[in-house]
């Protein structure tokens, strides 16, 4: 239900939620345009009215903008035009469509929330548009929306646990879905070429039905009853239930249910999934207007929370970072080809196949080839049985993929991700023999999560055209991608590299070179941390459950099975040999003889826990308890309760990042946030370690190092630039 | 050329002005016409000549046909030709068939037909399958065994029996059935039987949808007519043109293609039984099919389900006049074309038109006679307005213009698909012996066959009247 990776459905479920009831949701159609009767909303900027016949349409248009959002200013203008409509004696019905092909009203407009000084200024926001869409759902006229494309809204009238789950989610529902739920009542098909642009048509269509629509329902021609939605037609089913929750008893109960549900996927750390369901209570229990009341309310406490800042700083890294900083490249890349068809080959292949790039998975053995290709087929399959992709769209992208043993075709490739065996050598080898077949244009990318790009580079006889290109795992759904740019890496080939990165659907961020680049380098510490942690005879799922209370979507030990654990050691080495001290902390002969056993973590069955398939409730690797008993150190209690173990892990994190910003590896605190949040899960309700800092306060931070530095010496001691930032309080990473 | 309406709004009263004697009007103008060329004939390759072609009646499925199989109809259809020519049966060098929904137990049709028709047994015979283009590409292949100095004498045509199609066992219950065909021992079989669940008696029914995409050609002919702003109101004017052409044509005794078939334990069959036409008004009645409620393609303006079975005779021109056959036509140059079979499934003839033109050398004022398969009325009218679209030829076709829109005095004047019916793959030569006859009553000399078919694909053929 929750995707707590991603911070955009609870970015959402923070702004959104304007009003009850007729709650906002986020409809995102790509498939299907989708024509509903209740809901609208304002645009911003711009509303035009035209009067065709006896129904007025209501076009939305925010100018010099992609999309359309629901801003202060037009919320006027719409409440205008509507204003005009109802007085208007020659107009029977009314349709409102946006002239915006695949935008009907994205959401509300984030710099307006942003600008509220305080939540009184937000509540009244919301106030207005609540009683704007009351007087639509009271409009004696019909009133069509013609939605093609996102959508905020629906006309959600029911109070039923599936309300429930759409509102907390902030999901995206497709139309055809939409149109079962009994969001919206008519589907309309996107139109091809005819004669004149597709979408141009389409939406003119659109308006057309909606006319239609709108005319039949004024004289009665159309009936104003949904035929067939879902929440309609299990009604039957429903009534008893519907009997049921009139009952204060049944109510609680099934309150308190979702309450806990949330509470579980939440962990108490967003406010506003709990705050929904008070005001769903308040509007059953209470009616609607103390419903409305406390919505507003409630909307403006959350819209000024850390929690909502934090997210909505978030939003706009990710805008930043979904664009190319270096320019369009100037030379398209049509072909790739990935070295090494393991979990990260096979899944860029994926991710880049389904874009539309030609693309070569090479291995060196049939069996790995193998692997990956069903890999890839696997993922997009997954699509299929979604229903988000015809399995004849799953054949036509695979087409995209050739799998192959040799060289062969490489002639053609425009860029080369190579995404071996994590080893010098093996690196070395496998560039000197592509740099022996790729034409003069193609650039080499290596998705190293550790090993210095210019190393790498040091026998490229092309340098220029050697570049890092840092992949999470699974890369179907981890979406940041960190590249790594050298000395000697050219701009054309980073804006190359951004410009795949992008296409293949990523946040991009892009960092210098050194050893673990920016992402890997912070998460180092953390994970020496947690060793450490380990060996103080904390165990593991002790530790998951610490972290995890922090906001980390995946628990810290949970996480360190995933990477795997022989990943883990070569990271440490290697880092532990460029940084020294700073990344010690836990012993790496425990990773070292894990490996030794074979607890290589999720991938080998084994690791700090043991995973069988279709096993939900893994257990912990007995066979791990000998190995922690002999590294077993002692505790130092007087920095060893909950919190202290997360600010232990935290401050390690934050520091590091703080360090690669004082040393240049990042190039601002924006990239900063975005990587930590999107590539290692930093808790998203935090913002990531900059947000942090100003926020926890960058004296408070230095003073926890500080009293760790104590204990546990050097790997605690603050960085300069944190020091900087603690000595002057008004300084802050994010102003 | 002043009748060469391009606007559709204003040649809705030019076809119901059709009264007039249009024919007799075009057939004065095409006599007067200069053409590009005087034939299309070229140095080096053979003639190949339509000596004669025939059909059984179409009928809506489910009525006199119902009961017999695909190769009944192609037999019958086989059999009218050879009544028609006395062509010698040892004479012909081999024939092929097309069929669209293959029937499993005669799945090549053109074989069992050709035996069952008398045929000598030892002409080979081979069956093709291009959705309504089938027969086309029967055709074609034929075209290309006499070009290619293999063959003298080819039989061609196309059958489809809409009144049975194949239904399957679900996919469980195949694999079951056939697992246990396999197995030996009486307890291996008793155990795969108790393995079968009440959902493997599901059947599988024949998918009316396009495979890649999942979309019923209806609904794609529905978005198509939106596409291009195609009214309801247009389509059912279409339609009713197609029947009152039809209806005249078959009361003028202008369908000369159409043999007697005597349907085993039924009556003669002398006509075609599809052609009905309405009024506008009782059209307007009817509700959309396809995209409800809204959609504008009905049951009215579509083309009905159809069996029927169609058979033509090619030759070198050598050798027909050998034998002393009076050829009916040349089949000169043909295209086929394919493009994206979601939004663009049905405009098969709007691609393969200019691509003929250009092939033979020829323009749009050059064709005496159009005959294009009508699979719904706005799936025509969307061709047509596609044809007269410079937007449409820049942005989809790659051209630099329009090709432009035949006129409609000179299109279908016989009925088409939408009234005579449509067998999926009886229709191409159908078509193509229905403008040789209207070349020959008309006075033209060239004649525009096109076709679109499932798959997003489309032929077209030029048809030149074998002098007189």
């Amino acid at each position: 239900m929750l995707a707590v990776i991603s911070p955009r459905p609870l970015l959402f479920r923070v702004s959104v939620k304007l009003f009850y009831v007729s709650s906002f949701s986020f409809l995102k159609s790509t498939e299907h345009k989708l024509i509903t009767r209740f809901c609208l909303f304002p645009a911003r900027s711009h509303v035009s009215c035209d009067i065709k016949g006896d129904v007025a349409v209501v076009r939305f248009n925010t100018p010099n903008s992609k999309v359309n959002t629901l801003s202060r200013q037009l919320s006027s203008e719409f409440t205008d035009v509507m204003n005009e409509i109802w007085a208007n004696e020659a107009v029977k019905s009314a349709v409102l469509i946006s002239s915006k092909p695949g935008s009907f009203i994205a959401g509300a407009d984030i710099d307006m929330i942003e600008a509220c000084k305080t939540s009184q200024e937000v509540t009244q926001l919301s106030q207005e548009g609540q009683k704007m869409l009351e007087k639509i759902e009271q409009s004696p006229k019909p009133v069509v929306a013609a939605i093609s494309g996102s959508c905020l809204g629906g006309g959600l009238e029911v109070g039923l646990p599936a309300a429930f789950d759409m509102m907390l989610t902030g999901r995206n529902i497709r139309a055809d879905r939409a149109k079962k739920m009994g969001l919206v009542d008519q589907l309309v098909d996107p139109l091809g070429p005819g004669m004149k642009a597709p979408e141009a048509r389409t939406i003119e269509y659109l308006e057309e039905v909606a006319i239609g629509f709108a005319r039949g329902l004024a004289n009665r021609t159309v009936s104003a009853k949904r035929s067939k939605g879902l929440i309609q037609s299990k009604s039957l089913c429903f009534s008893g239930m519907y009997y049921a929750m009139a009952l204060p008893f049944v109510r609680r109960q099934v309150y308190k249910t979702v309450e806990n549900k949330v509470q579980k996927q939440t962990k108490g750390l967003y406010p506003a999934p709990l705050k929904i369901i008070e005001v769903v209570k308040t509007g059953l229990d209470q009616g609607h207007d103390a419903g409305y009341l406390i919505e507003s309310q409630s909307f403006g406490q959350l819209a000024v929370t850390k929690e909502a800042k934090a997210l909505i700083g978030l939003y706009h890294g990710q805008v930043l970072c979904k664009k190319n900083k270096f320019g369009t490249p100037q030379r398209e890349v049509k072909t790739l080809a990935v070295l090494g068809a393991g979990l990260m080959g096979a899944g860029i292949a994926q991710v880049s196949v389904d874009k539309g790039l030609k693309t070569i998975l090479k291995d060196t053995a049939q069996q790995g080839l193998d692997r990956g290709q069903q890999q890839v087929f696997k993922g997009l399959n997954s699509k299929v049985k979604k229903k988000s992709l015809t399995s004849f769209e799953r054949d036509s992208i695979l087409s995209n993929l050739t799998g192959q043993l040799d060289y062969k075709g490489f002639e053609k490739a425009d860029m080369v991700i190579e995404a071996v065996f994590e080893d010098i050598n093996i690196k070395h080898k496998v560039l000197k023999e592509v740099e022996a077949v790729i034409p003069a244009h193609c650039i080499f990318a290596s998705n190293t999560s550790a090993l210095p790009i210019s190393q790498i580079a040091a026998v490229s006889k092309r340098p220029e055209k050697v570049i890092g290109m840092h992949y999470f795992s699974p890369v179907d759904r981890m979406q940041l991608l960190e590249i790594i740019t050298t000395d000697k890496t050219s701009q054309d080939t980073a804006a190359s590299a951004v410009a795949v990165g992008l296409k293949q659907g990523k946040v991009v961020i892009v960092v210098k070179d050194g050893p673990g680049f920016y992402t890997t380098r912070c998460l180092g510490p953390m994970l020496a941390e947690v060793v450490r942690v380990l060996q103080e005879g904390i165990d593991p799922k002790k530790i998951d459950a610490i972290s995890t209370a922090f906001g980390f979507p995946v628990g810290a030990a949970t996480l360190i099975d995933e990477v795997g654990v022989d990943v883990a050691t070569h990271v440490a080495e290697d880092l532990g040999k460029a940084f020294g001290e700073r990344f010690g902390g836990g012993s790496i002969e425990l990773f070292k003889l894990m490996v030794e056993k074979g607890f290589l973590g999720r991938k080998a069955g084994k690791g700090f826990y043991v995973y069988q398939e279709g096993v939900k409730n893994r257990s912990l690797n007995s066979g791990m308890d000998e190995i922690l008993a002999r590294f077993k150190v002692p505790a130092k209690p007087e920095v060893c309760t909950d919190e202290d173990i997360q600010m232990r892990l935290v401050t390690r994190f934050v520091n590091e990042a703080a360090m690669c910003l004082q040393e240049g590896i990042l190039s601002n605190p924006v990239e900063g946030d975005i990587g930590a949040v999107f590539g290692l899960g930093f808790p998203p309700c935090l913002g990531g370690p900059f947000r942090y800092a100003d926020s926890y306060g960058a004296k408070q931070l230095v003073d926890k190092l500080r009293k760790y530095e104590a204990v546990y010496g050097s790997q605690f001691t603050p960085c300069q630039l944190l020091l900087d930032y603690a000595n002057s309080p008004s300084k802050k990473f994010h102003q | 050329m002043a009748c060469f309406i391009l606007n559709l709004r204003c040649s809705d009263t030019l076809w119901r002005s059709s009264k007039l004697p249009t024919a007799t009007i075009c057939a004065l103008l095409a006599t007067v016409q200069p053409k590009s060329k005087k034939t299309l004939a070229k140095s080096g390759v053979k003639n190949i000549v339509v000596v004669e072609g025939v059909r059984i009646p179409f009928l809506q499925s489910g009525t006199s046909y119902a009961d017999l199989m695909p190769h009944d109809l192609a037999r019958a259809a086989l059999q009218g030709l050879l009544n028609r020519t006395s062509v010698p049966r040892d004479v012909v060098d081999y024939i092929v068939y097309g069929t669209v929904i293959q029937e499993v137990k005669t799945s090549n049709v053109a074989r069992e037909a050709a035996l069952g028709a008398g045929f000598s047994d030892k002409t080979p015979a081979h069956t093709v399958t291009m959705a309504c283009i089938s027969s086309n590409q029967a055709m074609t292949t034929g075209v290309g065994m006499i070009a290619a100095g293999q063959c003298d004498v080819v039989v061609a045509g196309g059958v489809e029996l809409m009144s049975d199609v194949p239904i399957r066992h679900s996919r469980k219950m195949r694999k079951t059935m056939l697992t246990l065909n396999r197995a030996k021992t009486l307890g291996q079989k008793l155990s795969l039987i108790s393995k079968i669940r009440p959902d493997y008696f599901a059947p599988e029914l024949p998918a009316v949808a396009e495979f890649s995409t999942s979309e019923t050609m209806g609904h794609s002919a529905d978005r198509l007519a939106a596409a291009f702003g195609i009214s309801r109101l247009e389509q059912d004017e279409y339609a009713l043109r197609s029947h009152t052409l039809a209806k005249k044509a078959q009361d003028g005794g202008l369908l000369l293609d159409v043999v007697p078939f005597k349907v085993p334990g039924k009556d003669t069959v002398t006509k075609d039984n599809g052609i009905r036409p309405s009024s506008m008004e009782q059209m307007g009645k009817l509700k959309p099919a396809f995209v409800k409620p809204y959609g504008t393609v009905t049951a009215a303006n579509s083309s009905f389900l159809t069996d029927g079975a169609s058979a033509v005779l090619l030759m070198s021109e050598e050798k027909a006049l050998a034998m002393g056959y009076k050829p009916k036509a040349y089949l000169r140059d043909f295209v086929y074309v394919s493009q994206d079979p979601k939004d663009q499934l049905l405009l098969g003839p709007t691609y393969a038109t200019p691509k003929v033109l250009e092939k033979a050398g020829l323009t749009m004022a050059d064709i005496d006679v159009f005959e294009f398969h009508e699979a719904f009325a706005g799936q025509i009218l969307a061709n047509l307005k596609a044809m007269d679209s410079d937007w449409f030829a820049q942005n989809c076709m790659g051209r630099k213009s329009k090709v432009g829109a035949p006129p409609l005095e000179k299109f279908n004047n016989w009925g088409g698909s939408l009234s005579l019916g449509h067998p999926f793959a009886a229709t191409g030569c159908r078509l193509v012996i229905t403008a040789a006859h209207r070349l020959k009553k008309e006075g033209g000399q060239y004649g525009l066959v096109a076709a679109c078919a499932a798959g997003g694909q489309g032929h077209a053929m030029i048809v030149e009247l074998y002098p007189q």
